[in-house]
């Protein structure tokens, strides 16, 4: 067992350096790729060309692609990330503080999405087609239509500008007299509400096909109490499929938090990344992107592994 | 005796046009059997009569700007759903918002169906390395997350429909595929593929002609799911600013735009956000309803 897991973790982690290889590179040459100089973005539009040649002297840009990208790869593999050009700071400096606060916001939609997707997802799939059921998956189904920032505008609309209860900004500065915490509830509300849906229809799929199976009719047929028949036969075979979904739903965590963290002006990662992309600061996208890639790989082995763990027919 | 391959050579080879034929009768059918499948397209038909209809029904010209109504924006007789803050008719710019994004969002969806099926059929036809080397350039794809992908490309090569339409595409097909590969891998073993086979069928005639009509059930609700996710991003890219470039009206954009403003004008935000939700909404509830019919089956 000891030695499956290792292999398993082993051919992981071969396949997330290979990934991240790949996308180094393609962000690296999509970089190159694209039209409009790095030198000319920094110094703006009225410097001279003798300054914007000298600053791309300087910053090494004028060789060719593929020795600076093994430089790059070089100089990641000691952890030197490179100068934000956007900033004017090293990367290191920027990127840590700005993961840390998207990962606290991710964490605590989290920490909801989970107890509220599987409450609602497994009352749904125990009564199947009732009106309890249709009504959480009518539920599921228009939350997690709406895109997230107009989930953020009709939040907004009736919390801020109608009630007036809570912010309308997320900036982590306390100030006009509303708390951080306060700041905090509509852009982990919008980012649990889109995501639940999803995860909801999932747990509730999952649980009707469990729900469906002989040892399920077995238990019944004993004279086992209903309840009992969810709480000790149905749960754990139900949730081996979802906790993978559950994990996969990270990556799209990132990909939410993005919208989410602009409409409310929120200093994090994603909207660190779309601001170095709309400035080609390429420091900053490359390792930027590098990091959103390791997460979402790194969640997805975990995925699997829990899966491996959880389900003992798929153990190889 | 079993029946070979070969003795079923007729039934196979009428099985095509009859088979699509059949199609269009079932498609049309199960609709109105399934309450949130008749909800859905009733909205998705509602917004493409819309789309249609712009030019013909939208009341002022989307881009232009009335002046008079800058000191007066909300929702009045002359302008039902109010101006923004260019004085533009907002009701004009939704309904031409959807014949845009109804134009980019389907085209984009046949575009990574038509990838994903090509590679999906031929990594579950033909297994072995090839299979190996799609399934793993897929799982490269997946694992980025989408937004950055976007930002990252349309931040670098500006951001037009065609170039929405082509990142769309790219990062959709890989689901698509992975669908296709596992019907194509059931799929092929069954007899009339065989038959085909047989007949010394090439594998393309296979692949199109008796495998891919035999997936379209699982294939048709993926792509109205697809469909709305792409009108989400859409969305989402209009409102992080790289989305359809301005002045042209964009859903996304116009909420961009406007919900610095909701403390004063909520109206100006708040009716895109309706708009696309609606239309979002409508695309998943038909994929609900048509993927309750077909389990029904």
């Amino acid at each position: 067992m000891a030695l499956t897991v290792a292999r398993f973790v082993l051919k992981h982690v071969a396949f997330l350096l290979l990934t991240l290889l790949v996308v180094s590179f393609l962000v690296f040459t999509l970089n190159e790729l694209s039209p409009g100089d790095v030198a000319r973005k920094v110094l703006g539009a009225y410097a001279t060309q003798e300054q914007v040649e000298l600053l791309t002297r300087e910053l090494g840009l004028n060789r060719p692609v593929l020795v600076r990208y093994v430089e790059f790869l070089g100089r990641l593999a000691v952890g030197d990330l490179g100068m934000s050009t956007r900033f004017k700071l090293p990367v290191k400096d920027i990127i840590w503080q700005r993961l840390a606060n998207t990962a606290f916001l991710a964490a605590l939609a989290f920490a909801c999405i989970v107890p509220l997707s599987m409450l609602l997802g497994i009352v749904a799939g125990m009564y199947e087609s009732s009106p309890l059921d249709r009504a959480i998956l009518l539920f599921a189904t228009v939350v997690a239509s709406v895109p997230e920032f107009a989930l953020g505008v009709f939040l907004a609309s009736i919390f801020v500008v109608a009630l007036g209860w809570l912010p309308g900004t997320a900036t982590l500065v306390a100030g006009g007299g509303w708390s951080i915490a306060s700041q905090l509830v509509l852009p982990v509300a919008v980012i649990v509400l889109f995501d639940a849906g999803y995860v909801v229809s999932m747990i509730r799929a999952s649980m009707i096909e469990v729900m469906q199976r002989p040892y399920i009719r077995t238990a019944t047929l004993k004279g086992m109490t209903f309840r009992r028949v969810v709480v000790r036969h149905a749960l754990r075979n139900a949730m081996i499929n979802p906790i993978t979904v559950i994990l996969l739903q990270i990556n799209y965590l990132i990909s939410g938090v993005v919208v989410v963290e602009t409409v409310f002006a929120y200093p994090g990662f994603g909207r660190m990344i779309l601001e170095a992309a709309l400035f080609k600061d390429i420091a900053l996208v490359e390792v930027g992107a590098l990091v959103a890639v390791g997460v979402a790989v790194l969640t997805q082995i975990l995925g699997d592994l829990a899966y491996v763990l959880l389900d003992p027919r798929i153990r190889p | 005796m079993h029946p070979t391959a070969a003795d079923r050579l007729p039934a196979a080879s009428k099985r095509v046009p009859l088979g699509f034929a059949l199609a269009w009768a079932r498609g049309l059918r199960p609709v109105t059997e399934s309450k949130p499948a008749l909800i859905g397209a009733g909205l998705v038909l509602c917004w493409v009569l819309a789309a249609v209809l712009a030019p013909a029904i939208a009341p002022y010209p989307p881009n232009a700007n009335d002046m008079a109504a800058l000191a007066q924006p909300t929702p009045s007789s002359t302008h039902w759903l109010g101006t923004d803050h260019l004085g533009r008719d907002i009701l004009s710019r939704i309904l031409w918002g959807a014949r845009t994004v109804l134009t980019v969002a389907p085209l984009a969806v046949l575009g990574a169906a038509l990838l994903g099926s090509l590679l999906g059929l031929t990594a579950g036809y033909y297994r072995g390395w090839i299979d190996l080397a799609i399934g793993r350039a897929c799982d490269i794809l997946l694992s980025f997350p989408v937004i950055i992908l976007y930002m990252i490309i349309l931040a670098h090569f500006g951001s037009s429909a065609l170039n929405i339409i082509g990142v769309l595409t790219l990062t959709k097909a890989p689901i698509i595929a992975r669908i296709v590969r596992g019907l194509t891998i059931e799929l092929r073993e069954r007899e009339y593929v065989a038959a085909a086979k047989l007949r010394g069928e090439s594998p393309l005639y296979v692949m199109l002609v008796e495998i891919l009509p035999n997936a379209r059930g699982p294939l048709i609700v993926d792509m109205c799911l697809r469909t709305g996710y792409n009108v989400v991003i859409i969305g989402a890219l209009g409102f992080l600013g790289i989305g359809l470039p301005p002045p042209d009206p964009d859903w996304g954009g116009m909420v961009k735009d406007t919900y610095g403003m909701m403390s004063v004008w909520p109206h100006m935000a708040l009716f895109p956000c309706a708009a696309i939700s609606s239309l979002v909404i409508g695309f998943n509830l038909l994929a609900v309803g048509l993927r309750e019919i077909g389990l029904r089956d």
